[in-house]
């Protein structure tokens, strides 16, 4: 009995402490949420937990509107769509390639898109600024899909070519002797029997495009071209984000709201194909 | 090794070609460029001059600026070491042995690292500042007005306020990885050791310490890649300041390409990348060690 009671209250101690952590990660945003649906007036004499008084959401309209939050988020979801369209393909050919064909220089250039993920991103991206800059891929939306593309290769190329690895070869056979090409073989049977690499490789990298900064800091200087983050920061140091904080306040919700609900309703994928990510990385 | 004709090769390699020419281009170019880059100075990149190994040594020998923001780097690299490494192990051993709410608390502490650092940045920037911020006023009507701080702009705290805020942002990872590590261990492991009379810290550091060593490896390499690498964060909450008191190295990199030193910018990205590359092998040495 003494044990049973003993028990309990570690559990109950444990309980206490898991509960806390999570509210702190919690609160932020509820905050937030709170504020966004008031007005400036009342927030600034009533910056508290207190709900609005009146429900509103001028403060969407304005961030909309003067933050150009819009034009950001297309921006976001173009480069994320395109990015990670293109890891995909690019790097479940180069693994099938680097798993199952025969070629010379084919370990050497599998080590090197290895030995790429330990160069430290900060001592490439002043020779990259001044790359692109030179082919005239600055300011441009090709030039910034490329570079994400280029970041999310290595790790993605290793997923598929660990996932090509482990299966079996008679498939491949049979299709051969059906008089399939390499290329008919890796989209007709290897692709889509890669389909839980491919759900990670797409998790890992949409997150990473579209959470990505400073590259998109380093490519962007026009407006119009500018993905979310970029754009937040932006609004965030305007007239508008830096007075109005109801208003920021709905900018950051707008921003962060959609990610949230994709990741809860996705978030078994998500921390499956995250921690997979990161563990063989 | 056997290799079939040219043609066939050449067929073979075109699977590799577009992640080869994007590579060589993205990675490879820019990589030996640095070098070169690194050996020149010059406010236009079309008019750089050729100064031999002079950038290295005024950033090696002279650079205090520099040696202060790859301290601040490591000092917030430290926090996460430490603070942030330790609450997330705790949080993976609790939530391990709390199975059936486990599940809420994984998707509620990997909430933050799903987000962006420039959301949680600004966000936390907002609860922060003096006026209107949240964490004070909180700070004040529980009665402990005495802790309450200009978090962002007193010189004293901004590096703390940025190292703490960047743990709280990151520890869901840590946490992640370790809990799909914990789950690896056979339970029959520890019954066996139960049967055999071990109590629970012998299990601890007999049983889960050792077979975790390798995750907690690679926790330790993540962390410190990704928090030297820092520069989301510190630009949303503090830009820096106050007085370039939260410049940290990848920043300060930044800012001296933004000021036209690109040449000087190079030279100091390749340091920093030395420096991560010694720090990240010599932790792969001593994890080999460990191996059981």
């Amino acid at each position: 009995m003494k044990d049973k009671a003993k028990k309990t209250f570690y559990l109950l101690i444990i309980h206490i402490f898991l509960i806390s952590v999570a509210l702190s990660c919690v609160f932020p945003f509820l905050w937030m949420i709170n504020a966004s649906l008031k007005s400036n007036t009342e927030f600034v004499s009533d910056y508290g937990f207190s709900l609005p008084h009146h429900f509103s959401l001028v403060n969407y309209i304005a961030a909309f509107r003067d933050g150009h939050l819009g034009m950001f988020f297309l921006n976001s979801m173009l480069y994320t769509f395109f990015g990670v369209l293109g890891i995909v393909i690019i790097s479940s050919l180069a693994g099938y390639a680097v798993s199952r064909l025969q070629f010379r220089g084919r370990n050497f250039i599998f080590a090197l898109f290895l030995a790429a993920m330990m160069i430290p991103i900060p001592a490439a991206f002043v020779p990259l600024y001044v790359l692109l800059k030179g082919v005239g891929l600055l300011n441009t939306r090709l030039g910034y899909i490329l570079a994400m593309i280029n970041v999310g290769l290595s790790l993605s190329i290793y997923l598929y070519k660990t996932f090509f690895d482990q299966i079996p070869r008679d498939l491949e056979d049979a299709a051969r002797i059906d008089g399939c090409g390499k290329l008919r073989i890796w989209w007709y049977v290897m692709f889509p029997l890669a389909r839980p690499a491919t759900g990670v490789v797409v998790i890992f990298n949409a997150l990473n495009v579209w959470n990505e900064f400073v590259l998109a800091l380093l490519i962007f200087s026009k407006r119009g071209l500018m993905p979310l983050q970029v754009g937040l920061m932006d609004f965030a140091s305007s007239g508008v984000g830096l007075t109005q904080y109801t208003v920021l306040m709905a900018g950051l919700t707008i921003a962060s709201l959609p990610i949230i609900v994709v990741y809860l309703v996705m978030q078994k994928h998500i921390i499956k194909g995250i921690t997979s990510g990161a563990l063989v990385g | 090794m056997n290799y079939p004709s040219g043609r066939e090769q050449f067929k073979s390699f075109s699977f590799v070609l577009p992640a080869f020419a994007i590579f060589a281009f993205f990675y490879i170019m820019p990589f030996f460029y640095t070098f070169w880059l690194a050996l020149h100075r010059g406010s236009e990149i079309s008019s750089l001059g050729f100064v031999g190994l002079s950038n290295f040594r005024d950033i090696l020998f002279h650079d205090k600026e520099w040696w202060a923001s790859v301290g601040r780097s490591f000092y917030i690299s430290f926090w996460a070491l430490t603070f942030q490494n330790f609450l997330a192990f705790i949080l993976a051993l609790a939530v391990d042995k709390a199975v059936r709410t486990g599940k809420i608390y994984r998707v509620v502490f990997f909430l933050l690292p799903v987000l962006s650092e420039i959301i949680i940045g600004l966000l936390v920037r907002n609860l922060l500042v003096p006026y209107p911020g949240v964490f004070n006023h909180f700070l004040h009507q529980i009665g402990l007005s005495s802790l309450a701080h200009d978090w962002l702009n007193n010189p004293d705290f901004a590096l703390r306020t940025l190292a703490f805020t960047h743990c709280w942002r990151g520890f869901g990872w840590g946490f992640i990885i370790l809990l799909a590590g914990l789950q690896t261990i056979p339970q029959e492991l520890y019954e066996a050791s139960r049967v055999d009379g071990a109590n629970a810290f012998q299990r601890f550091t007999k049983i889960t310490v050792p077979l975790l060593m390798p995750v907690i490896f690679l926790v330790i390499i993540l962390t410190i890649l990704g928090t030297v690498q820092v520069i989301g964060l510190p630009m949303a909450l503090t830009r820096g300041g106050p007085a370039g008191k939260t410049t940290v190295s990848v920043l300060k990199i930044l800012n001296d390409l933004n000021n036209s030193h690109a040449g000087y910018a190079s030279a100091e990205g390749l340091v920093l990348g030395f420096i991560l590359i010694c720090v990240s092998f010599s932790l792969l040495k001593i994890s080999k060690k460990f191996k059981p």
